[in-house]
């Protein structure tokens, strides 16, 4: 009970700063779309061609969007000292640590998700493929918010730590791609998809509960 | 140890309830790396912390539950109000509020500021909303680090009211400041870092 209104406490304090920060707020969602216009503008409108690397390109931006405003989901917090009093609080640093980042994936990833169907018709991205590209979005951007998550932790006392943030966190965001913009690649050629989805979703519920766990012990390293 | 320099060895306290103990010492003496020590944020290269005469780790969910600390950085949202901050310090803990929040912000000075943000205050008034935590969810043990930094006279004025109020109410405080602190009828202890 105690636990359920620290949670909803920490989630609605994160929400409400995100939206009195609202230029923050519109950073990546501005990110997903110039980068995806930018590559019919590069390429050439053909719709064979657009129609074929559609998917990848949603998903490479989706991707970037998501690392672009990663760092401000601890930083801010390391700063003005409400982290540590996260880490003294009498409930669980890892409960509190989850609030923050369903805070900010509703704050970063669901806008992004609300603009995919906008960008998809951009680039000429079958209209039955548009479901399977929702429904990978709805399960890959909260998993690149977990994995980010406890890069972000590991990194957030470092002066430097965002460059050296992309490095770490790339490669662990790749079996997140493959399967992601692999399962709209299928759909949008009328292959069967739920393959990759259950994968996707598999990965989802690991991370949803290791993950805070993880963040938790990498932000006391940090903090130490 | 701070980045693998012993800042101190062989120093030992107990806090007993009413008890207030006020650490002294230069800058980077070590003032807060033990208080941060004993709340453990910082690891405790050797010795030990006890709570209630079991070690802290051991009991550390009451420990926490018992605990309020107030560091350096105010540990408040600049963008968020007054309110805004205390609701939240106030779901983290465990406790009822002790009294209403208005009230808490009548005692720390901050009337009628209650719902501005943080950002259009001053230093002071920041810490001074940062004090009416103390008031709000009043723990049993305090640890507070330089809680002096940008209170003018009227703000000293109220946080030493609030320790002796804390104290002759059964409460613990750990303060560390290099302000001289009119606690004189508290019995506060003073220890010195550093030399």
């Amino acid at each position: 009970m105690r636990l359920g209104q620290a949670f909803c406490a920490m989630l609605g304090r994160d929400i409400r700063l995100a939206i009195r920060q609202r230029g923050e707020l519109a950073q990546p969602l501005v990110f997903f779309a110039a980068v995806a216009t930018l590559f019919p503008l590069a390429l050439g409108p053909e719709p064979a061609l657009l129609e074929r690397i559609a998917p990848g390109i949603i998903w490479v931006a989706a991707l970037l969007a998501a690392l672009l405003p990663m760092d401000r989901m601890f930083r801010p917090d390391y700063e003005d000292g409400t982290l540590e009093q996260m880490l003294l609080s009498p409930h669980p640093a890892s409960v509190l640590a989850l609030a923050k980042v369903v805070a900010h994936w509703l704050t970063t990833g669901v806008p992004v998700i609300l603009l995919a169907p906008l960008i998809a018709l951009f680039l000429q991205l079958p209209m039955e493929a548009l479901p399977v590209l929702l429904a990978t979005l709805a399960l890959g951007t909260p998993l690149l918010s977990l994995i980010g998550a406890i890069g972000v932790a590991l990194t957030v006392s470092l002066r430097a730590g965002g460059p050296l943030l992309a490095l770490l966190l790339l490669p662990l965001y790749v079996p997140v791609l493959i399967f992601a913009a692999g399962a709209v690649d299928r759909a949008a050629a009328g292959f069967p998809v739920a393959g990759p989805i259950y994968l996707l979703a598999a990965m989802l519920v690991l991370a949803l509960t290791l993950a805070p766990m993880a963040i938790a012990a990498s932000l006391r390293i940090s903090l130490s | 140890m701070r980045d693998d320099r012993v800042l101190f060895e062989a120093i030992g306290f107990t806090l007993t309830p009413g008890g207030i103990i006020q650490l002294e010492g230069p800058n980077g003496s070590g003032k807060t790396t033990l208080l941060r020590a004993i709340c453990g944020l910082a690891p405790i290269e050797g010795g030990h912390v006890s709570w209630c005469g079991t070690p802290r780790d051991e009991v550390l969910d009451e420990f926490l539950a018992a605990l309020t600390y107030v560091g350096h950085v105010p540990g408040v949202k600049r963008d968020l109000t007054p309110r805004e901050n205390l609701a939240t310090s106030l779901a983290l803990t465990t406790m009822e509020p002790a009294m209403p929040a208005d009230t808490a912000f009548d005692r720390v000075g901050l009337d009628g500021l209650a719902d501005t943000p943080l950002r259009r205050l001053s230093a002071g008034q920041v810490r001074r909303a940062a004090l009416a935590r103390l008031l709000v969810a009043p723990t049993p043990l305090w640890l507070l680090d330089e809680p002096l930094t940008a209170l003018d006279a009227d703000g000293k004025r109220v946080l030493e009211r609030l320790l002796a109020d804390h104290a002759a109410a059964g409460g613990m405080i750990l303060i560390s400041t290099h302000h001289p602190l009119d606690l004189a009828d508290t019995g506060a202890q003073r220890i010195r870092l550093g030399d």
